[in-house]
């Protein structure tokens, strides 16, 4: 072989392997992309039923409910707008009510969110910034949920993961 | 009086790493000595007054000195002293000085280690370190001073956040800080070269040992940080493909495959220009993860303050250095000779494909970090990138290398023989096909995904023992032959088969854990059992306990197998008066490879309390892995052809001591 024809083996040979992880990350983002909304999007937007996607709000206070073997029920609201969601499994060390959180999965055909997965992944402010940017975006954003932290926020995380039927093991 | 010392041995280093930064450089012009040593002076100086500042602040920790508000906002007078000493760093201010103290270790090595260098080689590395160190030191005098005192005092500290106070902290950071940082002596070498426009093998030789290094304490980090995960917040998961996470992953992706581009440097002299590349990629991909985890541009435990001016900041530290060092890349690069020949088919062709995937392999995990993030900002809407994407993506890049893996070291340099190696790795295939098929007879269908994995995995490790087999004739020739062979073998032939066979080990870790992993998820009672994976589980009861700065619940479960007792285990609930917050505590019963793994939930009104209880199968297998890398890397680096500080070719070495 050539030098020119070695050096058109090994550049064959990447531009051959840049295609392949081309086409593996198109192919990924079509099917595995999770998008964001908020109680008020999901209503404007009419998302169909079993399509996942992350909903971000703030628990409504008063509206937690725990049932049977782990079963929860609340609702997220975002100013305009409330969405039920059920989860079933242990609630992140950081969920509480009137505060930021986070929650993955789908809605059924009653319009509940089935969540599989409850983040409560949130500094001092109790608020995670997807939240507190969607709240900020609608203008529901108050100011004391800013000023509760004085200096530096530090922050925590806790998940949740929701019952096995519904996870992807 | 501590703390205005420290600020002002603060001060001082980046005088020094200003001096440093310029005034070799001049000496390297004129061809002055005495101006090029300088560098080391003041590298060794930069790094006795970094540490002085260093321990200013580890000693304000200890004495709960509460005028400092870095101490008041991390720090507690009831925590116990190791979490005093860890919390220095478990905060952005105290993290940031760890990084700029391990960045000067890291100069001070190369100035007392690289006697050996030539002068002026010497002279560009320390400047551009000192680069580096003087945009860092700016950053943390301009932004974030860990040594601002509070006008009054408070009595008592907010005490730290309480997920961090484990012994993770005292091991994790320091170790990824000494692997992100380390590679940047590699960038540093890199750049050195650019500027002088020579580079040759003895180049790839010195700077290998440095990248190996940093590459040993990353990948330990990683792991570390890993297994923190895994038992610190309560539910199991050990990989979340969380951007931080992804911002350790990259450099250490990058970092490999400059490890093995510098070996065909360093051996045949060839791919030159890619791995100076390569070299200033790792260390970009570096400042990229410290400008992700410490900006703010995403929220996870690791980003502990969101302040945009930090983040411009980082920001603008980011595009000078990775801009100007691919400027300087690019003009320079062509300049450089070209290196040797090679066929497609040979150690080097195999190089190049570790190097062309594991490239590729990160430009996915980058797309992948940064995607959403330019998603939010150009388009203003949010998306998640989780782990269905890297599955569908990175998995299969990864599969192919690691098919890939055991063919490398066994092929010939120059000109390999496919054929030959592959009849060689002939019994580590069958090994690894009658694995997949007795994992698939065993679990009985199912996906076939995870039996073939683990034939991969059991196929990568074999591969390794053969070619240890191979090198030294076992089963071919007389046992006492074998073990003089063995004992002639370089220690960085053993290295590539720990490291290798350290790959095939993690990737059965993950396909156990992920495909066999059984849950049970559910509120007992006291006197209730669970079964789970064989195990009977009873709760005997809760029990309340007082720690130094918090209460816990604990939950002792009475664990049995079969009617016999194994043990006892004891989860617990701590939750941190002065934060107001709660951590879990997971229990683990480790059996040979597999743990069971107990944590708590929310007690209720009825005096039941909500429990997570995992059996998980073989998933030490994961972070044995890594170690076992890491091992490896130990080997390689002692091999006498790398030893640090004593980088000269071995036959020199040799005939000067014969009788070692």
């Amino acid at each position: 072989m050539t030098r020119k024809q070695r050096r058109m083996t090994i550049i064959g040979g990447s531009l051959a392997v840049l295609a392949l992880a081309a086409a593996l990350v198109l192919n990924a983002l079509r099917d595995s992309i999770v998008f964001f909304s908020t109680p008020t999007m999901v209503a404007e937007k009419h998302v169909e039923p079993g399509k996942r996607f992350r909903l971000g709000g703030l628990v409504q206070p008063g509206s937690l409910q725990r049932g049977d073997n782990l079963a929860v029920t609340f609702e997220v609201a975002d100013g305009n707008a409330k969405l039920p969601v059920a989860f079933k499994g242990i609630l992140p060390d950081l969920f509480r009510e009137g505060q930021g959180v986070v929650a993955e999965g789908a809605l059924d055909a009653n319009g509940v969110f089935k969540a599989d997965t409850v983040l409560a992944k949130h500094d001092e402010t109790y608020m995670p910034k997807d939240v507190a940017d969607a709240l900020k975006k609608q203008g529901h954003w108050k100011d004391d949920y800013g000023t509760q932290a004085s200096g530096a926020a530090k922050p925590a995380a806790t998940t949740a993961q929701g019952n096995p039927q519904g996870a992807v093991r | 009086m501590i703390a205005e010392s420290g600020h002002y041995a603060l001060v001082l280093a980046l005088a020094l790493a200003l001096i440093q930064s310029v005034v070799p450089l001049i000496g390297a012009r004129l061809g002055d000595a005495a101006l090029m040593n300088v560098a080391r002076s003041s590298a060794l100086a930069q790094l006795l007054f970094v540490g002085a500042s260093f321990t200013a602040l580890v000693m304000l920790h200890v004495n709960s000195d509460f005028s400092v508000a870095n101490v008041y906002e991390n720090s507690h007078s009831m925590k116990p002293l190791l979490y005093k000493i860890t919390g220095v760093w478990g905060n952005h201010e105290g993290s940031m000085l760890l990084w700029v103290s391990i960045l000067a270790l890291f100069g001070g090595l190369v100035a007392s280690f690289g006697n050996n260098l030539p002068l002026s080689l010497r002279a560009h590395v320390l400047a551009v370190q000192a680069w580096v160190a003087s945009a860092f030191y700016l950053f943390i005098l301009m932004t974030s001073n860990p040594f601002l005192r509070i006008a009054s005092p408070p009595i008592e500290g907010r005490d730290l956040n309480p997920v961090l106070q484990d012994i993770g902290l005292a091991v994790h950071p320091p170790m990824l800080y000494l692997g992100y940082v380390g590679f940047s002596i590699s960038f540093s070498f890199a750049i050195a070269s650019l500027m002088e426009g020579r580079i040759d093998a003895a180049w790839a030789r010195w700077v290998r040992p440095w990248t190996l290094v940093a590459w040993i304490f990353l990948t330990l980090g990683i792991a570390m940080g890993s297994y923190w995960a895994y038992y610190e917040l309560g539910w199991g998961g050990w990989w979340f493909w969380d951007p931080v996470e992804n911002a350790s992953l990259m450099p250490w992706l990058a970092g490999t495959a400059l490890l093995h581009s510098a070996l065909v440097m360093e051996k045949r002299n060839a791919l030159k220009v890619w791995t100076i590349l390569l070299s200033i990629l790792t260390f970009s991909l570096s400042l990229l993860g410290t400008f992700l985890v410490r900006s703010g541009v995403i929220t996870s435990v690791h980003a502990f303050a969101t302040d945009p001016t930090r983040g411009v900041f980082i920001l603008l530290i980011l595009c000078l250095f990775i801009g100007g060092s691919l400027s300087l890349f690019a003009g320079r690069a062509t300049s450089l000779k070209q290196g040797g020949l090679f066929a497609p088919i040979s150690r080097e062709g195999a190089l190049v494909l570790n190097n062309l995937l594991l490239t590729v392999a990160c430009a996915v995990v980058l797309f992948g970090t940064l995607y959403p993030l330019a998603m939010e900002m150009l388009a203003d809407f949010k998306m998640s990138v989780g782990a269905p994407f890297y599955n569908l993506s990175f998995a299969p890049l990864f599969a192919l290398l690691l098919l890939a893996v055991p063919f490398g070291p066994m092929l010939a340099w120059k000109r390999g023989d496919l054929l030959g190696v592959m009849q060689r790795l002939l019994a580590a295939g069958v090994a690894g096909l009658v694995v997949v098929a007795i994992v698939w007879a065993w679990v009985r269908g199912g996906s076939a995904l995870a039996p073939l994995a683990i034939g991969l995995g059991v196929f990568v490790i074999a591969g390794a023992v053969t070619d240890l087999v191979e090198r030294t004739g076992l089963v071919r020739l007389p046992f006492a032959t074998v073990l003089h062979r063995a004992r002639g073998l370089p220690r960085s032939a053993w290295g590539t088969a720990f490291a290798h066979a350290g790959l095939g080990v993690a990737l059965i870790g993950i396909v156990c854990e992920t495909t066999w992993n059984s849950e049970y998820i559910a509120t007992m009672k006291p006197n209730e059992t669970a079964h789970v994976a064989g195990y009977d589980l009873k709760l005997d009861g809760l029990f309340q306990r007082q720690g130094p700065n918090y209460r816990e619940m604990i939950a002792e479960f009475k664990i049995s197998r079969d009617g016999e007792a194994v043990t006892v285990m004891t989860p617990s609930k701590r939750s941190f008066t002065t934060r107001g917050s709660s951590t879990t505590e997971a229990a683990l019963l480790t059996r040979g490879a597999s743990q069971l793994y107990v944590s708590l939930g929310d007690a209720t009104a009825e005096g039941a309390i909500a429990v997570r209880i995992y059996h998980k199968p073989l998933v030490l297998l994961i972070w044995w892995g890594p170690v076992l890398m890491a091992f490896g890397g130990v080997l390689s680096l002692s091999d006498r052809r790398l030893r640090v500080g004593a980088p000269k070719p071995a036959r020199a070495k040799q005939r000067l001591q014969p009788a070692e």
